[in-house]
């Protein structure tokens, strides 16, 4: 592989067993600046592992994390996320009773300038309204006219549409996907997919992880397999076919 | 009305029930109000003394006590929680506040704080159970009821401190100032202050937005960064410190500090709290609801009372009407997207 730039996000040699089970076995990563790196494996290929420990949910047993050149060590989500990197969980990590603003800045809160905000601890909902407003029209989330919405009463769609504005508003190195299109109608998958262009074109480095080859090949710029705990190859999208990267990915193909 | 997921559907026309349980959805004290006015309005005509302006602020005397526990039992079910303690917390307290400031003779005011601060240690202690031991709220508060009323009897001896024998301080919340006929105590003017505040700090601060978030779905909530412990910790330390407060003013109102009242407190402020539209599923309600769920109870009580309704047959009353607002709760809850 050709290094033009300096990788955003690295991995070198990451391990990690749980017992005599190893969930990654020397695993590396290389996410370059502004481009869609998927990453995809069979179930039990470590993938998830990977990613957890690239966005502090796990802490791996040995091997280097590096993010812009500097070897990082996070012990925690908020230590990545302190560090730049916001992770979309599958699981969404949205508030369903609370509207869409207050989830967008849910755990960065912002108050009011002086005394109000200081003294009475006053929260600067106006701002955070509009500024809510502001990033999801920035990605093209225009039918969503009332931010002031809970996200209960949102669509799947438009639920991955918060989170993934969420991460893309405040994630200022990368943004991971935890299969960010799984629980969704054609339909809103493609938005979803589309979302991540945008993001990508904002400059914002994205690791997708996904089971959906088609969403896969349609959206990413390089693709990582990984299997039996490691990275075995990584493909561009233009010179391989679908049927090539499962094959790979089984291990019925030899990596090219 | 909200615009829902159906952006790009096209939109059938709602039924009447479908926007009901809509507007109910997004405004959770539109059902209780409703209840409340209707109630008045009822037993005003039943008896024309109901809407008088003394027997009014009867009522708000009669519920003050009861709705300033509600007041620390919503915080607690706001984040899916549920405090069987909050009536054993407050008797304790006040017995531990009156007796401060008669045997041990130390100086009202601090008499006082130190009650207050007891009573914040004892809802320390659940939240403690709660968050590090990590039992079921509903387990540990159902322990700390029986500890509470326990110590309670041991350290009270089992006797009353009579209000005379207290300094004034203990029981000036049931002085009241009167507004023609109508007679506002301390005890109702704390209350209604403290309400005001957790009005503002629930919907105003990220405390609060943090306490819905955590009762909403508690993954969800650490996922986003929320320290879920602490914001749970913090609820049920502060419920402990509303409740002695809630004991203080029940000093007032009975003009002394019984150990052998409040047994029906625990359960009187998690009906208040039902009946003013918090659900007890956690994430959704607030303290205006809960204000207006303790005047209901009062109102009905008062009312029955006055209507010449026998007082088993109120407990009935009661007991029907939060069946109806659970159910109603549950109704509501089942809104589509």
């Amino acid at each position: 592989m050709t290094e033009t730039a300096v990788p955003v996000l690295q991995a070198k040699s990451l391990t990690k067993r749980y017992g005599r089970v190893v969930a990654i076995d020397g695993s590396d990563l290389d996410l370059l600046p502004g481009e869609i790196l998927a990453v995809i494996g069979d179930n039990g290929a470590g993938k998830s592992s990977l990613i957890k420990a690239l966005s502090g949910a796990l802490v791996p047993d040995s091997g280097e994390i590096l993010l812009d050149g500097q070897p990082v060590r996070f012990r925690n989500p908020m230590e990545a996320r302190a560090a730049g990197i916001e992770t979309v969980y599958q699981t969404l990590a949205v508030a369903p009773g609370l509207d869409i603003a207050d989830n967008l800045f849910l755990g960065r809160e912002q108050r009011r300038a002086g005394p109000l905000g200081s003294v009475l601890r006053m929260l600067d909902r106006k701002g955070m309204r509009s500024e809510a407003a502001r990033h999801m029209s920035e990605l093209g989330v225009g039918t969503l006219q009332n931010i002031g919405q809970a996200v209960e009463s949102l669509s799947g769609g438009q639920r991955q549409a918060v989170a993934v504005a969420r991460s893309a508003a405040f994630g200022s190195k990368v943004v991971i996907l935890d299969e960010p299109t799984a629980a969704l109608g054609v339909k809103e998958g493609n938005r979803v997919l589309q979302l991540i262009r945008d993001v990508r074109d904002r400059g914002l480095p994205v690791i997708l992880i996904s089971h959906n080859m088609p969403h896969v090949f349609e959206v990413a710029d390089r693709i990582h397999i990984q299997r039996l705990g490691r990275r075995i190859a990584v493909i561009d999208p233009g010179e391989h076919s679908m049927s090539d990267a499962v094959a790979i990915m089984t291990g019925a193909a030899p990596p090219p | 009305m909200s615009a829902t997921a159906a952006d790009f559907e096209v939109r059938r026309p709602d039924s009447f029930g479908l926007r009901l349980q809509h507007r109910l959805h997004g405004n959770p004290v539109l059902g209780p109000l409703a209840v409340l006015m209707v109630a008045i309005v009822a037993f005003s005509i039943v008896n024309s003394r109901f809407f008088s302006a003394a027997n009014l602020s009867l009522v708000l005397l009669q519920v003050t006590v009861i709705a300033t526990l509600a007041l620390g039992q919503t915080l607690i079910i706001l984040t899916a929680g549920i405090d069987l303690s909050a009536g054993a917390i407050a008797v304790f307290s006040s017995i531990l506040m009156a007796l401060f400031a008669t045997d041990a003779g130390v100086p009202a005011p601090l008499a006082l704080l130190l009650g207050f601060a007891c009573g914040t240690a004892m809802g320390a202690i659940n939240g403690i159970l709660v968050t590090r031991i990590k039992l079921p709220p509903f387990i540990v508060t159902l322990g700390t009821l029986t500890i509470f009323f326990s110590l309670n009897s041991v350290v009270s001896n089992s006797e009353t401190v009579r209000g005379a024998d207290m300094p004034g301080l203990m029981t000036w919340t049931g002085d009241a100032i009167p507004i023609g006929d109508f007679r506002l105590s301390y005890g109702s003017i704390i209350m209604l202050l403290l309400f005001g505040f957790f009005a503002y700090a629930l919907t105003w601060t990220a405390w609060g937005k943090h306490v819905y978030a955590t009762g909403d779905d508690v993954e969800a909530a650490r996922l986003a960064g929320i320290r879920t412990g602490r914001v749970l910790f913090s609820v049920y330390t502060t419920a402990g410190l509303l409740y002695a407060v809630a004991g203080w003013i029940l000093i007032g109102r009975l003009a002394s500090a019984s150990p052998n009242v409040g047994t029906e407190y625990n359960l009187d402020s998690i009906t208040a709290v039902v009946l003013g539209g918090t659900s007890l599923f956690g994430g959704r309600g607030g303290v205006i609801g809960t204000l207006i769920g303790a005047l209901i109870v009062g109102v009905f009580r008062n009312g029955l009372q006055l209507a010449g309704v026998e007082v088993v047959w109120q407990g009935f009353a009661i007991g029907l009407l939060v069946l109806i607002a659970v159910s109603l709760d549950q109704w509501i809850r089942k809104v589509k997207s």
